[in-house]
Order: structure tokens, then C-alpha cells, then sequence
């Protein structure tokens, strides 16, 4: 009935919005920096070489324990910058708001975007505002786009990946959906869960001339870990990846609000967090460099590449073993 | 979240691990290939998701039972939603549902068409959604074993009490023992034991099963849902096979009561009555359902709108019926991750976030 329509589904994050990009958008595109459909572009201008990405952001509410739909904007463009190997230079800026917005909630949301702008030593360069009637939009979306330099040493892929390579994850996972998902909800959390939303550029900064060593990163923002995973695997039959319950770093809050609401946290989305595949000798020294800072001093190795047949398995903490799978869809609408 | 983490403690899983083995190795000393049961949607996703099938042995086998309440659902039941959708009516519904195929649509397709489907969390959010002022009419996709069924009841009964003029309720209410009565008697399914669901059994109670124990001599054993209480649960089954014993045996007593929770009993007659419901899969079970009674009628969709829940057209050669009654693996389905997979799902099993085919697909391929 309603095929050739999208579904909420098709914002989910997992395959779905894979199909959406590679059917839809793919094919029209082909042969260019889009091509893979990396977070963020590295393309060359001039005798330059950035990286540059964009990203908007929906999410419901527009304010939630940890942070707002401001900062989150910036934080989201500044990341896809710094896991596609960037230093985060120059940000966009643009707005659409519904009639009756009020402006003393827009003020703060500007206020939001220009201490996490100066937090991240970025700059607004442009940007662009339109309002839609009442009922239009749902009071205000954001889009960012962004510029940043590209990092030399920098050569990831799917392709790089080799059996024996480490698997390891900036801090605790899931944070930013579970603390949205209780604001929604309107579940008391007492407290003790908040987004995790924030710049992760310091810990790709901190890699320096590791960067040769690391085969892959990305920011497992929506459709979680367990997406970000399976990109990592890309097409590969060859090797797997194995995680060990026991090493996933989650918050004793996100846990159990995913109880709750019977959320796998590897299906949730972190707005803060770093996932990197490095070569093992390297492990240790990116484990040391990303603890020295605030926002990786919950950084652990979760598991390691495999020779199984592209697959993600999860052992479990009572000793069993199973699939990790991509989430389906719908789980989170308007989370990011 | 001691809670959490005393409930999955490695070492007691290892330890667990070793009765298992043992009391199979017993069974197989005697010759015999034992089949249990899970009968609760909820028990085969944590069996799922904890990997707790390697923990069984050669002569053990764990099949999925009828307890996902949206796989048992009739796709006569989404076609009958779809209708009311189609007259404008406001839907409200769990979220998996959504996803269901009926004869000829899901209501995620009819909601992108423009239907007005909403997702809840809680039933009463539906409630309140009909009591907004200016609201819609509002139907709630009803669906659900004791454990949804004593909610549900709750809502009709604060809906009747508010006045509430633009609610109503779409049933597919069932309830658990007779289902298990028809699988113990069918010699196809051949299961030598329940591990029966925790929190329907909250609400009926232990004592509930008594009467399957004394009739088909099949033990029956209640366990919680996280991975200790399985395997707990999963050695109590294989030890009484061994013994010869056939019981009722409750594990799950920080929670279950041998009467079961009386209140939420008498809420459920108070606004409920059992009808006969046809089960996918297991086809019509007399007794085996509940339906909105006729003084509350104003409440119940079906009456209201005056449409009917007929029977409706499973996808051809969907086997979801022979997968619900444990007689066939996930996998041995001919459409499994084929044309069949979470993403575009043929059959409910492979759409509940409780389905068999679903945790199959999700967790074990």
C-alpha cells in the first residue's frame, strides 16, 4: 500500500536508512567523495585538503538532561569532522522555526550553540534562518554544516581492517538516547542519567601520529554501537568482530532505563563517544592518551577483530554467545 | 542495578551450567532426547539475547511457544484496525503492532497514506489522547496476555469512570493455560515441558497450572526473565524429567504468589468475559480469550464503530503458525531472512520485538 513512501523506520539508523541512501541517493551520486557514504567528505581544495559534512537536528525534546538541540548541533557536525580524521574549523548555521516560537527559548538555544562553538574552537562562518506557519514543523529544527582541516596520517576503511585489531570506545554508551528517551517519557531518573552530547575532536587530536595505526572511526551516534559495528565491517565476509559483554561500558542509569523500555544499548545513540579499530600495539597508548582527558576517562577496549564471516558476536556475561544485529528502525524517532 | 548484575552473575551461570549438563547426561544415560518449551515471548528474547542455548546439551532442545501476543494475533485483527484507520478513527497502539502485516497492509503503511496511527508506551496515554479537549476518536489496539490484559482492564474501568465519549478499545485479549492445554494435547508438538512465563503467572498465579500437571503429567515451571532465573528454571525441568516428577515449581517467588495478584483478577472480571479467540497458528481455542462486556459495550471498538474482526489471510507460505506451536525452528521456514527479515517482515513473528523469528534472526543466524 504504501510502498514508494517513506517510513518513520527509514530515520532509524539501521538498514533501512542504509537502503534509503543506497537506492535513493547512491546511484545519483556515484563516483564522487560520497561515494561509501562517509559521515564526513575528505575532498581537496586548492592545495588544501578538509573535511566537510553536515548534519540536522530534530530532536524531541529540544531540551533534555545534558544538554539542547543548540549545542547538540554543533557537537554532532564538530564529531563527524573529527572521526573523519579533521581538526573542526567553521561551522553553518541555519534555522527553521515555527511561527510562535519564543524567542527567549531561541536566545537560549543561540546562547547553547555559541558556548559549544567556542568549547570547540569552531567558528559560525554563515548560516541562514526561515519560519514555516504554525503546525508546519514542530517548533525548531536545526541544520549545521561544517569545514575542518584535514589530519595527516589518516587512511581508514573497511578494507583495513586485519584480524587481531582492537576494538575500543571513547566512554559509556547509549547515554544521549536513554536520557532523551526519559525526558520523553517523563521517567524520573533521579539525577543520574544525562546525554553524553559533546566534542569528541580532543580525542582524535590526541591520536597525532597514532593515526596510521587506526583502520576505522566513527561516532555511534543514531542506530548505536551495533551500526557503527556493522559499517565497520562494510562488505567483508572475511573477518568478524567479537565484543565481550562484560568490557561494554555502560551507565548504571542508561541500563536501566534500557531495561524499561527494553532498549539493547548497543542499538542507542551516543552523542559524545568515539568507537576506533586499531591496530593491537596501538591499543594501549590510544587507551593511556584518551583517559588523560575528561571525556574519554571511561575509555575501554570492548573487543577485537575476528576471522568469523561478517558477523558482530556479542559473549555474553553469563557465558553465552550471540549476534549483534543492526536495529530495525522506529526504537528512538527524533533523537538527534 | 545490584539487581541487574546479582541476576546474570558469571560464576552462578557456570554453575548452573554444570547442573544442566548433568541432569541431560541423566536423561541421555536413559536414552532420551527431551523438548521443552519457553512459553513467554519475553523468555525467548532474553534466552536470545543472553546466548543461553549453548548452554544445552546435544539431547535438549528449547522450542518457542505461543507467548508473543502479537504473533498470536490474527492478521483479521490489523485488517479490522486498518478499517477503523481508514474511517478516520485515531489509532493508538504499543509500537509493534505498527509493523504487523494484515491481508493487504501494515498500519505503518497506512499512517505514511496519511492514517492517524499513534504510538504509546503506556495504554493510558491513549486514554488521555481521547480526553484532550477538541480530541479525536480514539480506538486502542488492545492486544495482550494476563500481564496486558490486567492493565487493559484497568483503563476500561478509568475510562468508564471519566465518561470518556470518543474511547474505545479493539480486543484481542487471550489468556495462557488453555493455549498450553491445546499444545500438551497435540502429539505433534510433543513438548515435555513448560517453562512458563513470569508475569502472566503474576497474575494468575501458580496454582494456575495445577490442572495441566494433573492432566497431562508435563512439568511446569515458573522462572523469571533474566538469565539466571532461565537456566534455574531450565536445570528444575530437566531434573524433574530425569526424576520422573511431573509439578507445578515456582522459582520465580520474589514475584509470583500461588493465587496470584487477586486484585488484578477481579479487575479483569469485573470488565472482561472469556469468549472463544482463534490463536495464529493454533487456530480457535474455546475459552481462550476475553472480550469487553456487554454493559460496557460503549467501550468496545467492535460494537461502536460496528466493525468485525474476520478471519484474515496469512501471507502465503508464511509457517508462523508451525513455528508458534514449536514445530518447526525459525530457520526452517523457507522465507527466513529471505524474503522474510525484520526489515520487511512476511510473517508477525519476524515483526514483534518478542517473535521467535524476530530473536532468531536478531541473534542466532
Amino acid at each position: 500500500m504504501a510502498e514508494g513512501k517513506i517510513l518513520l523506520a527509514h530515520g532509524g539508523g539501521g538498514r533501512l536508512s542504509r537502503e534509503l541512501v543506497e537506492r535513493h541517493v547512491g546511484p545519483r551520486f556515484a563516483g564522487g567523495p560520497l561515494e561509501g557514504f562517509p559521515d564526513a567528505a575528505r575532498i581537496a581544495v586548492g592545495g588544501a585538503s578538509i573535511v566537510f559534512t553536515t548534519d540536522s537536528f530534530v530532536v524531541s525534546p529540544r531540551r533534555f538532561p545534558g544538554g539542547d538541540i543548540g549545542c547538540l548541533a554543533v557537537h554532532g557536525t564538530v564529531n563527524d569532522i573529527a572521526v573523519g580524521g579533521g581538526r573542526p574549523r567553521w561551522l553553518s548555521l541555519a534555522l527553521i522555526c515555527e511561527e510562535g516560537l519564543a524567542l527567549a527559548e531561541l536566545d537560549g538555544v543561540l546562547d547553547s550553540v555559541a558556548r559549544a562553538a567556542a568549547r570547540c574552537d569552531v567558528r559560525v562562518a554563515t548560516g541562514d534562518t526561515k519560519v514555516v506557519a504554525r503546525g508546519q514543523c514542530d517548533g525548531l529544527y536545526v541544520n549545521t554544516a561544517g569545514v575542518g582541516e584535514a589530519l595527516p596520517g589518516f587512511e581508514m576503511g573497511a578494507e583495513k581492517l586485519r584480524p587481531g585489531d582492537v576494538v575500543l570506545a571513547s566512554g559509556d554508551l547509549g547515554d544521549h538516547g536513554m536520557a532523551v528517551m526519559a525526558a520523553r517519557a517523563g521517567m524520573n531518573v533521579e539525577g543520574r542519567l544525562a546525554s553524553d552530547t559533546g566534542p569528541v575532536h580532543r580525542l582524535v587530536l590526541a591520536l597525532d601520529e597514532l593515526a596510521p595505526a587506526v583502520r576505522f572511526m566513527r561516532d555511534p551516534t543514531r542506530g548505536g554501537a551495533a551500526s557503527v559495528l556493522h559499517e565497520m565491517l562494510g562488505d567483508r565476509d572475511d573477518i568478524g568482530i567479537v565484543l565481550r559483554e562484560r568490557d561494554l561500558p555502560f551507565s548504571a542509569g542508561a541500563r536501566a532505563v534500557a531495561e524499561v523500555v527494553g532498549a539493547d544499548l548497543l542499538h542507542v545513540a551516543s552523542e559524545g563517544r568515539v568507537l576506533l579499530v586499531c591496530a593491537p600495539e596501538a591499543a594501549p597508548v590510544v587507551l593511556e592518551r584518551w583517559r588523560a582527558l575528561p571525556e574519554g576517562a571511561g575509555a575501554r577496549a570492548i573487543g577485537e577483530v575476528t576471522r568469523d564471516r561478517g558477523r558482530v558476536v556479542l559473549e555474553t556475561a553469563v557465558g553465552g554467545r550471540r549476534l549483534v544485529d543492526v536495529p530495525q528502525g522506529e526504537l528512538l524517532p527524533r533523537i538527534c | 542495578m545490584k539487581y541487574l548484575d546479582g541476576f546474570r552473575d558469571p560464576d552462578a551461570a557456570r554453575f548452573l551450567r554444570r547442573r544442566l549438563e548433568a541432569a541431560a547426561a541423566r536423561l541421555a544415560q536413559a536414552g532420551r532426547s527431551v523438548r521443552l518449551m519457553e512459553v513467554c515471548g519475553t523468555h525467548t528474547m532474553a534466552i536470545a539475547r543472553h546466548g543461553l542455548r549453548d548452554f544445552l546439551s546435544d539431547n535438549v532442545s528449547l522450542c518457542s511457544g505461543p507467548g508473543c501476543p502479537v504473533c498470536v494475533t490474527d492478521a483479521g485483527y490489523i485488517d479490522a484496525a486498518l478499517e477503523l484507520a481508514r474511517r478516520g478513527v485515531t489509532i493508538a497502539t504499543f509500537g509493534d503492532l505498527v509493523r504487523v502485516p494484515g491481508s493487504s497492509a501494515t498500519l505503518a503503511e497506512a499512517r505514511a497514506e496519511g492514517a492517524r496511527v499513534v504510538v504509546c508506551y503506556s495504554p493510558a496515554e491513549a486514554l488521555a489522547l481521547a480526553r484532550a479537549p477538541g480530541a479525536p476518536e480514539v480506538v486502542f489496539l488492545g492486544v495482550g496476555f494476563e500481564t496486558t490484559v490486567a492493565p487493559l482492564a484497568l483503563l476500561l474501568r478509568s475510562a468508564v469512570a471519566a465518561g470518556a465519549t470518543r474511547f474505545s478499545m479493539l480486543a484481542a485479549l487471550k489468556t495462557v493455560p488453555r493455549a498450553l492445554a491445546a499444545l500438551a494435547e497435540d502429539p505433534e508438538v510433543g513438548v515435555n515441558g513448560f517453562l512458563c512465563p513470569a508475569h502472566v503467572s503474576a497474575v494468575i498465579g501458580a496454582a494456575a497450572y495445577e490442572p495441566l500437571v494433573e492432566r497431562y503429567r508435563i512439568p511446569c515451571t515458573i522462572a523469571g526473565f533474566e538469565p539466571l532465573d532461565i537456566l534455574f528454571g531450565l536445570v528444575d525441568l530437566l531434573e524433574q524429567l530425569a526424576d520422573g516428577r511431573a509439578c507445578v515449581v515456582n522459582q520465580y517467588t520474589r514475584v509470583v504468589r500461588p493465587e496470584g495478584n487477586r486484585k488484578a483478577q477481579a479487575a479483569i472480571a469485573e470488565m472482561l468475559e472469556p469468549v472463544d479467540a482463534a490463536w495464529r497458528g493454533l487456530g480457535v481455542i474455546p475459552g481462550s480469550g476475553l472480550a469487553i462486556r456487554e454493559r460496557f459495550a460503549a467501550f468496545d471498538a467492535e460494537r461502536r464503530h460496528g466493525v468485525a474482526v474476520r478471519p484474515g489471510r496469512p501471507a502465503p507460505g508464511c509457517r508462523c503458525g508451525d513455528v508458534l506451536k514449536g514445530k518447526i525452528l525459525p530457520d526452517a521456514c523457507p522465507m527466513f531472512g529471505g524474503a522474510c527479515t525484520p526489515e520487511h517482515p512476511v510473517g508477525p513473528c519476524m515483526v514483534s520485538g518478542e517473535g521467535s523469528c524476530a530473536a532468531h534472526y536478531k541473534y542466532a543466524r
